[in-house]
């Protein structure tokens, strides 16, 4: 749906944002599927019941492979005992991060915001600044210039994709940033959605994260061993596979700059291991539609809003297929976008906004 | 009820620990009836950016925007939590004969 072939600027600070905004796209009003607001409140209800058994699941089951993989060191078997210990690590850490930032995986405030800078430590992402580019995501999803979250540009970047198997690409980066802030210092990304209110927090919580880096290197210089940073740090480097393949899913291949989820958004029919480690984020959808209906709840979100979505990818490999052939295809014609036909009980796709500031379908795109 | 009262809604039309959208020419509000059955009017939108309140969850004296999760107290207006930052603007209201009615300036 994009018409340019030219290469466009992704940045915050670049002309795509000044753009986007007289186009109507910024912060804009996006497509909501009609739920009763009775269903509404019911799915919006917080518990602590779930995400408390699920954080106890998901430690223990960190402690107990970090244990094998302890006990496994020096031997073949440390590759897949790290290997376990590296994904139970990062890709609960991505989710737990993602959940808690929305403040919706718990009933009680001070249980989001514990899991919140927990996780966002073992992600290594800043968590102020993460918390505000989240927050940007949801307001300007896939608006080119406005969302800080789009995972590839058009034609897509390879280099980044392949880097970030290993968290190479977003983990150093968001290190350097780490020290920048040690000093007082704020990216001119991060500008664009960071509050100055908040800018002292953002030092503060980098200082932390540092400190803690220093207190690691020394572990590893004073027992003269890797092993203490193969616990901590590295794992969100070598156990992040999962992390890149479910971020692909979510947007990729899909349109840029409209005003309905239904066109930018992917939902996945996944196992239930992967939506333990994902914490449904597989409806994902449902989630950017109503993104304070709590993790334990998009299923039955999602039986409410099928009849008025696209089909669901079948599967996580299906889906991953849909992307890796749109970024081929998007080398050559970066404005390849898959296209989803809607059921007919569906109401139809809402593009973007008109001159009226009502919006328009997908019928008066050209 | 004396000049400058606008009616909203018979009182029943809100449900306990609920929210209202209420809109009067170019003003948009927020009407809530709290848990303990008193009635509060607040702005309609989100002072963090332009998402309606009134599909939020109440939560006791809490409106939680429905979008990115700011609340506010909606019985001051206060903002309680991030990426809220600013204070929505409170109006007076009163419940005469079964109607619940707001001041609007």
């Amino acid at each position: 749906m994009s018409a340019s072939h030219q290469k466009r600027d992704y940045s915050l600070s670049g002309p795509e944002g000044k753009l986007a905004q007289e186009r109507g796209l910024a912060s804009a009003e996006w497509y909501a599927t009609p739920i009763p607001r009775k269903r509404m409140k019911e799915l919006m209800q917080r518990r602590n019941g779930p995400a408390i058994r699920d954080t106890v699941i998901w430690l223990s089951l960190l402690i107990g492979f970090g244990y094998l993989a302890y006990l496994s060191w020096g031997t073949w078997w440390a590759l897949p005992a790290f290997l376990a210990y590296g994904i139970l690590y990062s890709s609960p850490g991505d989710s737990r991060w993602h959940e808690c930032g929305h403040g919706t995986a718990f009933k009680t405030p001070w249980m989001n915001e514990w899991v919140y800078q927990f996780a966002s430590f073992l992600v290594l992402r800043p968590a102020t600044p993460w918390r505000w580019s989240h927050t940007r995501h949801h307001t300007d999803t896939y608006i080119v210039g406005r969302d800080p979250e789009i995972a590839q540009p058009r034609p897509p970047v390879w280099k980044i994709i392949m880097l970030e198997i290993m968290h190479l690409y977003a983990g150093p980066r968001d290190i350097k940033r780490m020290f920048m802030h040690c000093f007082g210092i704020i990216d001119k990304g991060e500008k664009e959605y960071i509050p100055p209110a908040e800018y002292r927090k953002t030092f503060w919580e980098s200082r932390v994260y540092v400190l803690i880096f220093a207190a690691l290197i020394a572990t590893c210089i004073y027992t003269s061993s890797i092993l203490p940073a193969m616990f901590i740090v590295l794992p969100s480097f070598y156990g992040s596979i999962l992390v890149l393949v479910f971020g692909l899913t979510q947007h990729v291949g899909l349109n840029e700059d409209v005003l309905d989820h239904r066109l930018n958004t992917r939902t996945i029919y996944m196992n239930p291991v992967f939506r333990f480690l994902y914490w449904n984020m597989n409806y994902h959808i449902e989630h950017h539609m109503f993104p304070m209906v709590p993790y334990h709840a998009l299923p039955k979100l999602h039986a409410e809003m099928k009849a008025d979505c696209p089909p669901p990818s079948p599967g996580l490999a299906s889906a991953f297929k849909d992307v890796v052939t749109a970024l081929l295809k998007q080398r050559k014609d970066p404005t390849y976008t898959i296209e989803r036909e809607l059921p007919a009980t569906a109401q139809p796709y809402l593009v973007g906004p008109t001159t009226n500031g009502g919006m328009k379908d997908v019928a008066g795109m050209d | 009820m004396s000049q400058g009262w606008i009616e909203v809604c018979e009182v029943g039309e809100i449900d306990e620990e609920d929210v209202i959208r209420f809109d009067h020419g170019a003003v948009s509000l927020a009407v809530y009836r709290s848990d303990k059955d008193k009635y509060y009017a607040t702005d309609g939108f989100c002072t963090h950016e332009r998402v309606h309140l009134s599909d939020g969850l109440v939560m006791g004296s809490v409106i939680e925007c429905p979008k990115h999760n700011g609340r506010f107290d909606y019985t001051t207006g206060a903002a309680k939590k991030t990426p809220a930052c600013e204070a929505l603007k409170t109006y007076p209201v009163q419940i005469e004969a079964g109607k619940v009615y707001v001041q609007i300036d």
